[in-house]
């Protein structure tokens, strides 16, 4: 059987998986897949900026919160249905995204990291800024209502509740953000945003505008993480400036190093961690939770600088001799987005 | 707005600006060697300051706890280099800023693990109403002013004055001739780390009976530090000084008179992007010219 078709027969199980999965457990762990669809949008949204253009965000939470943010007031204030907030918070992330990545244009590495930590830092105290009060609820927040279910139905002895149906919502916006991102990256543009990450001279060489696709990049990765922010407030039908804090860019970032740069499913790998593992560790420690995060992050750098999905790769090829010839040989016209050489030394 | 609290706004500025400037500091001796900027300055320098909270508690007296923390500090962050860093000292930037957010994380969760996350008073070695009580001053503040001079005074002379200060700097400077004459370059990075836990742990225990101590003491000192440390040129040290007395002025002044102390770390924010973009290499750094 061929690769491709692997694959394929794999996605639509899977598929048949996710439709069966919420009628099989509780409602609350309902509310838990929904908040994984939510962060692995979020994910993928940070991998495209810095898995494949190498662009290192720690603010991506910042970006969570606009779109969280957006979604509430519309739906509070404008009296949109929920469904219709999320192109809103799309778009406006990608504005200011968009005019974030321009003096991103001019930091390289670490100053990027200081400059989108300090928004990141900055975004809760701005959310409760007394002027802006008016609209975002100051300290307080916005509480939303859940969105009831069009029609109901009885599955395997379960009802349609408020969280199932929002389950098959996410599902559908997570299916459509995967597809689009998928089909963003496969082709030329792609390929270019892995060109400006390995090696931007040689990019700007063969024709691409740095400059435009960088910025454009950080509008794209922003308004996948706003749409995801947008899904998360009608997800947990409540905003609030302290539940944006810095924690949430770091833990995203944590979500995607464990995950696997870029890569696009490593993202779900990543969101099932972060939602999960904070659960389990819980019960250690209130503190257990970020400590582990940080001693996996450092040994993850050590040992698997790809995470779940390099390591799924490299089982692959080891299991199935052809396929790492397939890997390595990539057909023109075809693009294998090439992780990120976290092993080789770096040249400055 | 009188004239009388303009000045005292602008005291008070400069003896936060000593703290922001010395996290500056500690920033600015590991960018130099190592060209990285280290994210867990700010929570190593809580834990300092927690140690030293806690050694306090057990009926030490305040300079001794004082003295101990330092030396301590020192240990430790000369073991992180050895032990956390040493291995991807050569990685890609990416690599790095995760080993750093990881640190951040495992210093924070300490801190709250074996400190537990109320808000603790810290005292401050200066008595309020003694000798070093100034109209424009309170004692801690003239207080915390003088230490970090002490602290400054020292570092330079032990980087003019010592051999290994000496061979630091060269290290820093030039690994490759400092290696052929002999110095070991990875050491002195570890001393660096060393003196740079040792300074964050002085700015913390300075900083803490201000703003009060808890496991996210630093987050803000920390974004203002990195204000500072960029303003001034993140590869001057004298540069990473005076940009945390600007900052600190700034961020009083403003905050009395202008904007109000919501919008704190917004400012830190907007002096972030705007010195990265329109003047990257600050007030007094060395401009960078790349040759491809």
């Amino acid at each position: 059987m061929s690769k491709t078709r692997v694959i394929w027969i794999g996605l639509a199980l899977l598929l048949v998986a996710a439709m069966v999965l919420p009628f099989l457990v509780k409602n609350y762990r309902v509310f838990q897949f929904n908040l994984v669809l939510v962060y692995a949008i979020a994910i993928l949204g940070l991998n495209i900026l810095t898995g494949f253009n190498g662009q290192i965000s720690l603010g991506h939470g910042a970006f969570y919160a606009i779109g969280a943010y957006a979604a509430a007031i519309l739906m509070d204030r404008a009296g949109l249905p929920y469904w219709a907030t999320l192109p809103f918070s799309g778009v406006l992330c990608f504005v200011l995204g968009f005019l974030m990545g321009f003096p991103a244009l001019r930091l390289a590495g670490h100053y990027l990291a200081v400059a989108t930590l300090a928004l990141a830092l900055a975004i809760p105290q701005l959310l409760k800024y007394k002027l802006l009060e008016h609209y975002t609820g100051g300290v307080q927040g916005i509480v939303l209502v859940k969105p009831e279910p069009p029609f109901t139905f009885r599955f395997l002895d379960q009802p349609l509740s408020a969280d199932r149906w929002l389950y098959f919502f996410t599902l559908a916006v997570t299916i459509v953000m995967f597809v689009l991102a998928w089909n963003l990256l496969r082709g030329r543009v792609g390929r270019a945003l892995v060109a400006i990450r390995d090696h931007p001279i040689a990019a700007a060489v063969m024709g691409i505008n740095l400059a435009m696709f960088k910025s454009l990049t950080f509008g794209v990765s922003a308004a996948f993480t706003g749409v995801a922010g947008a899904l998360g407030a009608v997800v947990i039908a409540f905003v609030s400036p302290d539940s944006f804090t810095v924690t949430l860019s770091i833990f995203l970032l944590v979500g995607l190093v464990v995950g696997g740069l870029a890569s696009i499913p490593g993202a779900f790998f990543g969101a099932i961690f972060i939602q999960f593992v904070p659960n389990i560790a819980d019960e250690l420690s209130k503190s257990a939770p970020a400590a582990i995060y940080g001693v996996l992050l450092i040994v993850l750098m050590y040992l698997m600088p790809l995470g779940v999905m390099g390591m799924v790769r490299k089982l692959w090829a080891r299991w199935q001799p052809g396929a790492a010839r397939l890997q390595a040989s990539v057909k023109p016209g075809t693009s294998v987005p090439v992780p990120p050489d976290l092993t080789k030394e770096s040249t400055t | 707005m009188n004239v009388e609290g303009v000045i005292h706004q602008i005291f008070s500025g400069l003896a936060n600006g000593c703290i922001y400037g010395s996290i500056a500091l500690a920033l600015v001796m590991i960018y130099q060697a190592t060209h990285h900027l280290n994210f867990a300055q700010g929570e190593m320098a809580t834990f300092s300051t927690f140690i030293a909270w806690a050694l306090i508690q057990k009926g030490m007296p305040y300079w001794m706890a004082f003295a101990l923390t330092f030396g301590l500090s020192f240990l430790a962050g000369l073991a992180i280099q050895r032990l956390i860093l040493r291995p991807v000292e050569r990685a890609p930037v990416l690599t790095n800023v995760c080993v750093f957010i990881g640190l951040l994380l495992i210093f924070n969760a300490f801190s709250g693990w074996f400190f537990d996350h109320t808000v603790k008073a810290f005292p401050s070695p200066f008595a309020q109403e003694g000798i070093l009580k100034t109209p424009f001053f309170s004692a801690h503040e003239f207080g915390s002013f003088l230490v970090m001079l002490a602290v400054l005074s020292a570092l330079y002379a032990f980087f003019r004055f010592t051999p290994i200060g000496l061979a630091m700097r060269a290290a820093a400077q030039n690994p490759d001739s400092a290696r052929l004459v002999g110095i070991r370059v990875s050491w002195m990075l570890a001393f660096g780390w060393g003196l740079a836990a040792a300074i964050g742990a002085v700015a913390g225990m300075m900083v803490a009976p201000i703003v009060f101590l808890d496991p996210n003491m630093m987050a803000g000192i920390l974004l203002y530090g990195f204000a500072a440390a960029l303003l001034g040129g993140v590869d001057n040290p004298w540069g990473a000084v005076i940009g945390g007395l600007i900052v600190g002025v700034l961020e009083n002044l403003l905050g009395a008179y202008v904007i109000g102390t919501e919008l704190k770390l917004t400012v830190a924010l907007v002096l972030i992007v705007g010195t990265l973009t329109l003047m990257p290499s600050g007030l007094f750094g060395k401009h960078v010219v790349t040759r491809v």
